[in-house]
């Protein structure tokens, strides 16, 4: 492999692109199969899936599905239950974690290193292997409301909120990041009289914009496509979230264009949030492969 | 950096607590109640109280048995034969039914049986279909992590390329992790019908000439079903973490290397495998714990069917612990699926230790 023929480098080139491209195919079909199937009634729909018809926008085009998907269910409250759960979630994560982030690194209290390597060793527990006891803990939890107090919080938005606000990765993730913080910053600031809280918000927090922004977008993601927990936890409608809300679609009879309506529905947001914030996107999974 | 750091106690705890107190009560305290409700009959609502059990519900979920059995023989010591030739044997239920003599047998079914020796040996098992479900999920986690951590390091090696418009590409392999396992697995059932996108495809390709069959319909098919999908919607996220390892090779390296007139696999081999060591550590553990926890693809798609050929631990944890209620035997199975990752992590990180 010496010297590089210029007639081979054009085809080479060419092979390069064509893999590239091929590999593209196989990620983007099925997406694109959601978004033409959506437009489709369901007799063509099912007929297509027969040819390459299926990813082509073609024949008889309408919104009908979309609207025939929120006639059928509250497909309105589920988008809005899910953006105010993920929402509230993620505000309360970043602020609940990176405040427990600076303790860990910017202050000395006794305890410290023993809390910080328990909030650790919870990074090796898998949620799925304390859902069910969970699910105990949070029928017995009592609450103090509107109506008093009141035990269990099964059908709440806080049940779908609440557990989620801290873990083990996201604190860990500020911690890394506030330990590469300028400390002569931190330690001028004292000496001019601010406190912990003053320091926190006002030199810390303009510093954490990136580290904000990873933890914002994977906890994002993880609470937009919550599926077991809700499943188990919300079985009122009027609480329900996206994922949890397919199941209406399945029941009688099945129509696959309402159904290709509702997952484009809850999809496109997430992928156009994506194509737009890329960058962020793969830099905060890119993170996430710090050596732990 | 110590003398930097302002002793106080009282701003420490205070900022640490929210966080702390939240991981204690959501994480530590369902963990260490999954270890002592499964020495319970705990269930979600019952208006019995909550007693001791002892190792029953292990007992109940892992119980195991063998039994060999001989031909049955006739007056004549000869071997009774079926009208096929095989030779007949005794029925299992009189062994595992109020049998006095084999007690550890009672309420065993057969989970699987071998001919050995004269006779035929049979695995008995008090719950067949967990096992079944133990049996998938090591087969999902032995496929899938290796398959996927390559493909991830191929789709990585194809994107490290300088060409132009690279980004694009990288953006599209990417694509499916931003979008839910959930959404993707219904998508997948219309992939997978048996006059579905993948058959019709294959039939196009191979002129007529492949029929495939119903994937997810059909018990040897569907559990290699879920787990091509699962490696195609997940690849992506690992790809990354794979690209974010190559970038820290130092460019120096593979100058000297192209000095020295290294051939391709010579680079790959020398340079850059030794240079992900650690990102491939990491890769395995991680996949092999997200594997474990295969639920989504399965309740979607095939809630453990055809014939319990996609059952998986975590489905059955929920299916008792959620669908019957029945706590105390989903908290089994989490702490039985919790020392299984953990052994298994454990056992991989050695594996793959820094011999000196």
């Amino acid at each position: 492999m010496a010297a590089i023929d210029p007639s081979n480098r054009g085809l080479r080139l060419f092979a390069r692109y064509a893999v590239l491209t091929l590999v593209a195919v196989i990620f983007a079909f099925p997406l694109v199969f959601m978004l033409v199937s959506s437009l489709k009634p369901d007799d063509q729909l099912l007929r297509d899936t027969a040819s390459l018809r299926a990813f082509l926008p073609v024949g008889d085009l309408s919104l009908r599905n979309y609207y025939a998907a929120f006639d059928r269910a509250p497909v309105g409250t589920f988008i809005l239950n899910s953006v105010f759960v993920t929402g509230v979630t993620v505000a309360l994560s970043l602020f609940v974690c990176s405040l427990a982030g600076f303790a860990f690194v910017f202050l000395r209290w006794t305890g410290r290193d023993l809390v910080l390597s328990v909030i650790l060793a919870t990074l090796i527990v898998p949620f799925e292997t304390i859902a069910i006891p969970l699910l105990l803990v949070v029928s017995k939890l009592p609450w103090i409301g509107a109506e008093g107090l009141t035990l269990g919080w099964l059908n709440t938005y806080r049940v779908q909120i609440v557990p989620f606000i801290a873990d083990g990765l996201t604190i860990f993730l500020f911690v890394q990041y506030f330990k590469d913080l300028p400390g002569d910053l931190i330690e001028a600031a004292r000496v001019e009289g601010a406190s912990n809280w003053q320091i926190y918000r006002r030199i810390v927090m303009p510093l954490s914009g990136p580290i904000l922004a990873t933890a914002a977008i994977l906890k994002f993601l993880v609470m937009y496509n919550q599926y077991l927990w809700p499943l188990m936890v919300v079985q009122e409608e009027g609480r329900r979230p996206v994922m949890v809300g397919l199941q209406y679609f399945f029941q009688l009879n099945r129509a696959w264009g309402e159904i290709m309506a509702y997952l484009s529905l809850i999809t496109v947001p997430v992928l156009a949030f994506y194509l737009y914030l890329q960058r962020a996107f793969i830099a905060s999974i890119a993170s996430t492969g710090v050596k732990g | 950096m110590a003398s930097r750091l302002s002793f106080s106690n009282r701003a420490g705890w205070l900022m640490a607590l929210p966080g702390f107190g939240l991981i204690a009560l959501f994480v530590i305290l369902p963990f260490v109640l999954a270890f002592v409700l499964s020495f319970t009959n705990q269930r979600l609502v019952s208006p019995n109280p909550t007693e001791w059990v002892g190792l029953s519900n292990y007992q109940s979920l892992l119980g195991l048995g063998v039994l060999h059995l001989e031909p049955e023989r006739d007056e004549a010591g000869q071997v009774v034969t079926d009208e096929n030739g095989a030779p007949e044997y005794p029925r299992l239920r009189s062994y595992t039914r109020n049998n006095p003599d084999y007690p550890h047998l009672q309420g065993k079914s057969e989970w699987f049986s071998f001919d050995w020796g004269n006779g035929r040996t049979y695995v008995l098992a008090s719950d067949v279909v967990f096992m079944k479900a133990i049996v998938n999920t090591l087969i999902f986690v032995a496929v899938v992590a290796p398959v996927q951590a390559g493909l991830a390091l191929v789709l990585a090696l194809l994107i490290n390329q300088r060409l132009r418009g690279i980004n694009i590409f990288r953006t599209v392999y990417f694509m499916p992790v931003v979008v839910s396992i959930v959404v993707v697995s219904l998508l997948w059932r219309f992939i997978y019908a048996e006059d579905g996108l993948l058959n019709n495809l294959l039939s196009g390709l191979t002129f007529g000439a492949f029929d495939g069959p119903d994937w997810l319909g059909n018990p040897r098919t569907a559990l290699g079903a879920i787990i091509g999908m699962s490696i195609w919607q997940a690849v992506g996220f690992h790809m990354v973490i794979w690209l974010s390892g190559l970038q820290t090779i130092s460019p120096t390296l593979y100058e000297a290397g192209a000095i020295e007139g290294a051939s391709r696999w010579q680079t790959f081999r020398y340079i850059t495998w030794p240079g992900l060591r650690n990102t491939a550590v990491l890769i395995l553990i991680v996949i092999t714990m997200q594997a474990f926890a295969l639920f989504a693809q399965i309740d979607v798609m095939t809630k453990g069917g055809p014939l319990d050929s996609t059952q998986t631990i975590v489905f059955q944890a929920v299916q008792r612990g959620y669908g019957k209620q029945d706590i105390s035997s989903g908290a089994t199975i989490s702490v039985f699926l919790f020392v299984l990752v953990l052994s298994i992590s454990l056992l991989q990180r050695w594996l793959t230790r820094e011999r000196r």
